[in-house]
C-alpha cells in the first residue's frame, strides 16, 4: 500500500513541477513588452556607445588641422605587439631655425591592434584617444593600414612643455 | 443542425454532378482522385510552411527576442526563402552509403504522413476517407514512419545516425501504445471507431468535460505520448542537437533533409487533429448540452475554424513543452513508458469503462 | 581498455566515436576519444592543443605592463580575476603597498566577474541538457553586468582594467548606482533560475548520481573550485590565503559531499547568492584614495621566484612568475584550473551514457582556451 501511495506522490510531485516551470516561460511570451533585444541596422540613428568604449585608436585634429604628437615614441613602446609605427624625421622648423623631430606619418595597423588600451595612457601629450566606431569590416585588407595624421597638419603651438 | 449553411458536401456532390454531365464513371472517379491529390498536397506544402514560421515566433517570444523580421512583412516569407534554399543545395551521398535504401527513406516518411492526413475530418464534409475504422487505419499507418527513419540511420553508414536511428525506433514503438490506448479510452464512450460519427457524439458537449476526470487523464497522456511519437519536445533525442549532431539525418542535405522536416511538422499537425477530434470535439462548436441559446451562438462560427483553432491550440501546447524541459535520457524515456503511462492507461481504461457502464457520465 | 588494447584486440564488441574538435557542446575545441559499448562509455581520451597560442612564450619578450593583457584571452569569462592574478604577483616582486580603494575595487570588479561567468555557465548548461530557452535568460541578465563593465573599462570581454600598481583608470561617477540597481534585479531574478531548472523533475533525473567524484579523487587529481567542492573539500584560495580585500568581508565556503553533476550544479547556484552579499556589503564604503601608485616606466622585478594564486570562477588559477632582473620576466607559467579538472574527466564518465558525458562537462564548467594557453 505504501508503495502505491508513493508513486502516486511522486507522479503528482512531478507533474508540479513542469508546471512551475511552464509558469515561467508562459510569463515570457504574454509579456511582449518585455523583449530586451534590439534591431541592428535600424536603430543606427539612436545608438550611443558608452564614453570609455574602445573602438579604434584616433588622433583628434582641431579647427586649424593640427595635432598635438610630437613623435616621442612612447605609445610604440608601449603597444605589445608592434600595432603603431612613428615615422619622423628631422625637419628644418623656420620660425626657430634649428632642426627639430618631428612626425611624418603614424601608421596604425588597425588589423593586429587588440584594443588594449596601453597606447593612451602612455602618451604625454593626450594626442591619441579611443574612437567609438566598431564597424571595421573591410573587403580589403590594405584599407586596415591607417595613416593617423591628416595631410598637411602641423603640431599644434605650445605643446611641448 | 443551424451549421447547414457551412455544409461542405453541398460544394463536392456538385462538383461530382458537374464531372458526371462530361465524363464516363471511371474517369470521373480517377479525375476526383486526381484532384483530391492536388489538394493534399498543396495542403501539405501551405502547413509547413506555416507551422515552420509559427514555430519560430513562438520560440522567439518565449525567449525574450522576436523572431525572423527581416524576409517579407514580420519575416512572412522566410520559410520560402528557406525552401527555394534548401531546393538550390547539392544533394549529398557519401561514398559507401547504400544508394537504393538511402534515397528511399525520406519518402517512406512522407508517404505515411500522407497516409494518415487523408483521414483526418477538416470539416463538416471535408473529409477524404471516411472509413468505418478510421480511428485504428491512422493508428496502423502512423507505425509506417518508424521504418522511414530506421532505414535512413543504418544506410547513412555513419555511427551517429545510427545511435540516433535505434534510439528513435525504440522509443516511437512503445509510444504509440501510450497512444492507442488514450484513444481507446475516449472509443469506450462513443462506441464507435469511425470519425465522423463520434464527432456527431460530442454535439451535446465534448468529451474532454462530459467523461470528466478520466477523460482529463487520459488528454494528459494523449500529450505526453503525443510529443514522443513525433520526436519532438523533451523527447527529441535522436535528433540532440548538442550530442550527436543531427542524430538520423545528418547525412542528408537538400530536399531530402527539407522532407525528413517537412514531416515533422505535418506528424505534429497529425497527431494534434487527432487530439482535437477525439477530446476536443473536431469540428463541432462549443456546446453545452442545454442552453439552446448559447449553442446558436456558437453555431455561427464555421465549423472549419473551430477545427483549426483547436488544432493549433494543442499545437501551441507542444511548443511550450519543447521550449521550457530539457532532454530525457534514453532509458528515462523508457522508464517514463514502461513503468508509468503504461499502468496509467490501463487502470484509466478500466475505470472509464465503469463509469460507462454505470451511467456516470454527462 | 585502453585505446591501443581495444585496437588490437580481435573479440571486443567496442568501438571508437569521435566527439570531434568541431561539437556543439564541447565549449571550444576538444577532442575526445570515447570508446564505446553499446551506448555505455568505456574510456574517455581527451587531446588538446587545438586553440594552443603560446602565450606562456610571448610572456618572454614582453614587459611587465604588456603581460596582462594577454591573460585576458586565457579563460575569457574570468578576465578580472586573471589580471588581478599577474597584477598581485608583480607587486608582490615589487613588495609595493596597494592603496585600500584599490583592493576594494579589485574585490568588487572580481565578484561581479565571477557572478556573469556562473550566469553564462547556467545558460550553457541548460542548452546542453535540451532546455534552450534558459541561454537567452541567462544572456539577458548578464547583458548589465557586460554594460557596467563597458561603462568602466570600455570593453566588454577583454577588458584590461588592472595594472601593476592599481588601475587603468578610476570608476565613474555612476558606478555605485548602477551596480546596486543590478543586485535589486537579479535578487528578484535568480529564484526564477530555480523554478525553471533546479526543481525541474526531468532536470533532476538528469543530474543526481550522474558523475560522482569522491573526495580522495578530487585531491588526488587535484580538481579545485566549485567541482572539488561538490565533493567535500574546502579548498577555496579566499578563504585559506586572502588577498586584496577578501579577509574583511563576510562570506561563507559552500561545500556538499555527495559529489554529484546535482550538487556541482548547487554549488555555483549557492555562489552567485554569496557573490551578491560580498558585494553589497562592500559597494556603499569604497574608501577614498589614489586609483594606482606611480610605478616606474620600465618595472624590472629582482631577481626572484613569485607564486601567486587567485580563486577564478573555475578552481585555482595560479601565476609563477621567475625573473633574472631584466624588463621582461625569464619564464611565467599558469596553473591553470581547467587543466586539473578536465583530468578527473575520464573517472567520472566510466560506466554512464553518451547523454551523462554531456551532463558532467558541462557541470565541471570547461573553458578550452584556459586548458590550452
Amino acid at each position: 500500500m505504501k508503495a502505491i501511495i508513493n508513486y502516486i506522490k511522486e507522479v503528482v510531485g512531478g507533474i508540479k513541477t513542469l508546471i512551475n516551470g511552464m509558469k515561467v516561460t508562459g510569463y515570457y511570451i504574454s509579456h511582449p513588452k518585455e523583449i530586451i533585444t534590439q534591431q541592428y541596422p535600424e536603430n543606427k540613428d539612436t545608438l550611443k556607445m558608452m564614453d570609455r568604449f574602445r573602438g579604434e585608436v584616433i588622433m583628434p585634429h582641431d579647427e586649424n588641422n593640427e595635432h598635438a604628437c610630437t613623435g616621442c615614441e612612447a605609445c610604440e613602446i608601449a603597444c605589445p605587439n608592434g600595432t603603431i609605427e612613428i615615422i619622423s624625421d628631422r625637419i628644418l622648423n623656420e620660425e626657430t631655425g634649428k632642426k627639430k623631430k618631428t612626425i611624418v606619418k603614424f601608421v596604425y595597423h588597425l588589423q593586429m591592434c587588440t584594443m588594449c588600451n596601453l597606447c593612451i595612457p602612455a602618451c604625454p601629450t593626450d594626442a591619441i584617444k579611443m574612437g567609438q566606431n566598431f564597424e571595421h569590416a573591410v573587403f580589403d585588407r590594405s584599407k586596415l593600414t591607417k595613416v593617423l595624421n591628416k595631410p598637411e597638419s602641423k603640431l599644434r603651438a605650445g605643446v611641448e612643455d | 443542425m443551424k451549421f447547414d449553411i457551412y455544409d461542405f458536401s453541398v460544394l463536392t456532390s456538385s462538383i461530382h454532378e458537374l464531372l458526371r454531365s462530361v465524363m464516363g464513371e471511371t474517369s470521373v472517379m480517377i479525375t476526383e482522385m486526381v484532384i483530391v491529390g492536388i489538394v493534399f498536397l498543396t495542403l501539405f506544402s501551405v502547413l509547413g510552411l506555416v507551422l515552420i514560421y509559427i514555430e519560430r515566433k513562438v520560440c522567439a517570444f518565449f525567449q525574450q527576442r522576436l523572431g525572423p523580421m527581416r524576409v517579407g512583412f514580420w519575416g512572412t516569407a522566410q520559410t520560402v526563402a528557406d525552401a527555394i534554399k534548401l531546393l538550390l543545395k547539392e544533394p549529398l551521398m557519401t561514398k559507401s552509403a547504400d544508394k537504393f535504401l538511402f534515397n528511399l527513406a525520406p519518402f517512406i516518411i512522407i508517404i505515411s504522413s500522407f497516409m494518415a492526413i487523408a483521414a483526418v475530418p477538416f470539416a463538416l464534409g471535408l473529409q477524404a476517407l471516411d472509413l468505418n475504422i478510421g480511428v485504428f487505419y491512422v493508428t496502423a499507418i502512423s507505425s509506417i514512419g518508424v521504418a522511414g527513419i530506421l532505414i535512413a540511420g543504418w544506410a547513412s553508414n555513419n555511427k551517429y545516425s545510427l545511435i540516433g536511428a535505434i534510439r528513435s525506433g525504440a522509443q516511437i514503438v512503445s509510444y504509440e501504445l501510450s497512444v492507442g490506448l488514450s484513444i481507446l479510452t475516449i472509443v469506450v464512450l462513443t462506441g464507435s471507431l469511425q470519425f465522423s460519427e463520434i464527432i456527431e457524439s460530442q454535439r451535446d458537449g465534448w468529451w474532454i468535460f462530459r467523461g470528466h476526470i478520466p477523460a482529463f487523464i487520459a488528454f494528459v497522456i494523449f500529450l505526453i505520448a503525443g510529443t514522443a511519437e513525433t520526436n519532438r519536445g523533451p523527447f527529441d533525442l535522436a535528433e540532440a542537437e548538442s550530442e550527436l549532431t543531427a542524430g538520423f539525418h545528418t547525412e542528408y542535405s537538400g530536399m531530402k533533409f527539407a522532407f525528413f522536416f517537412l514531416a515533422e511538422f505535418v506528424n505534429m499537425f497529425i497527431i494534434s487533429a487527432i487530439g482535437a477530434t477525439m477530446f476536443l470535439g473536431g469540428w463541432m462548436p462549443l456546446h453545452f448540452g442545454e442552453l439552446t441559446s448559447f449553442n446558436e451562438i456558437m453555431d455561427f462560427i464555421p465549423p472549419l475554424f473551430w477545427f483549426l483553432g483547436k488544432t493549433f491550440f494543442i499545437i501551441f501546447i507542444m511548443m511550450w513543452f519543447k521550449w521550457t524541459f530539457p532532454r530525457l535520457r534514453i532509458d528515462q524515456l523508457l522508464t517514463l513508458e514502461w513503468k508509468y503511462l503504461l499502468p496509467i492507461n490501463l487502470i484509466n481504461i478500466l475505470i472509464m469503462a465503469f463509469i460507462v457502464l454505470m451511467g456516470w457520465h454527462f | 581498455m585502453s585505446v591501443k588494447e581495444v585496437q588490437n584486440s580481435k573479440e571486443s564488441q567496442e568501438y571508437f566515436v569521435n566527439m570531434g574538435p568541431q561539437h556543439p557542446s564541447t565549449h571550444g575545441v576538444l577532442r575526445l576519444l570515447l570508446t564505446l559499448d553499446g551506448e555505455t562509455i568505456t574510456n574517455v581520451e581527451p587531446h588538446l592543443g587545438y586553440i594552443h597560442r603560446s602565450i606562456e612564450k610571448m610572456c618572454e619578450r614582453d614587459s611587465y605592463q604588456q603581460i596582462v593583457h594577454l591573460t585576458d584571452r586565457m579563460d575569457y569569462l574570468s578576465c578580472h580575476m586573471n589580471n588581478e592574478a599577474v597584477c598581485l604577483a608583480v607587486e608582490k616582486g615589487l613588495e609595493m603597498e596597494i592603496p585600500e580603494r584599490v583592493k576594494v575595487i579589485r574585490t568588487i570588479i572580481s565578484e561581479l566577474t565571477r557572478l556573469s561567468s556562473h550566469q553564462l555557465w547556467w545558460g550553457v548548461m541548460g542548452m546542453d541538457l535540451g532546455a534552450i530557452t534558459s541561454f537567452l535568460y541567462g544572456f539577458r541578465d548578464r547583458e548589465m553586468i557586460t554594460d557596467i563593465f563597458e561603462e568602466t573599462c570600455g570593453a566588454r570581454l577583454t577588458m584590461n582594467y588592472n595594472i601593476p600598481g592599481g588601475l587603468m583608470f578610476d570608476i565613474p561617477s555612476n558606478f555605485q548606482t548602477k551596480v546596486k540597481e543590478f543586485i535589486i534585479h537579479f535578487r528578484k531574478k535568480l529564484p526564477e533560475y530555480d523554478q525553471l531548472m533546479t526543481n525541474n523533475i526531468i532536470f533532476r533525473n538528469r543530474t543526481e548520481g550522474v558523475g560522482i567524484l569522491t573526495k580522495e579523487d578530487a585531491i588526488s587529481y587535484g580538481v579545485t573550485g566549485p567541482s572539488g567542492r561538490a565533493s567535500g573539500w574546502n579548498n577555496d584560495i579566499r578563504k585559506i590565503k586572502p588577498y586584496s580585500a577578501y579577509d574583511r568581508v563576510e562570506f561563507k565556503e559552500i561545500t556538499y559531499t555527495k559529489g554529484d553533476s546535482f550538487a556541482r550544479y548547487k554549488v555555483r547556484i549557492d555562489e552567485m547568492w554569496e557573490s551578491m552579499n560580498i558585494i553589497e556589503q562592500l559597494i556603499d564604503n569604497i574608501p577614498e584614495g589614489n586609483y594606482k601608485e606611480k610605478t616606474r616606466v620600465v618595472i624590472k622585478l629582482p631577481k626572484t621566484e613569485i607564486y601567486q594564486s587567485v580563486e577564478t570562477a573555475r578552481g585555482e588559477l595560479g601565476v609563477y612568475i621567475n625573473s633574472d632582473g631584466k624588463k621582461s620576466p625569464y619564464r611565467v607559467k599558469f596553473r591553470s584550473p581547467g587543466l586539473s579538472n578536465l583530468n578527473a574527466l575520464n573517472s567520472m564518465a566510466k560506466g554512464g551514457k553518451i547523454a551523462d558525458l554531456v551532463t558532467i562537462m558541462s557541470t565541471i564548467d570547461l573553458v578550452i582556451p584556459d586548458i590550452d594557453r
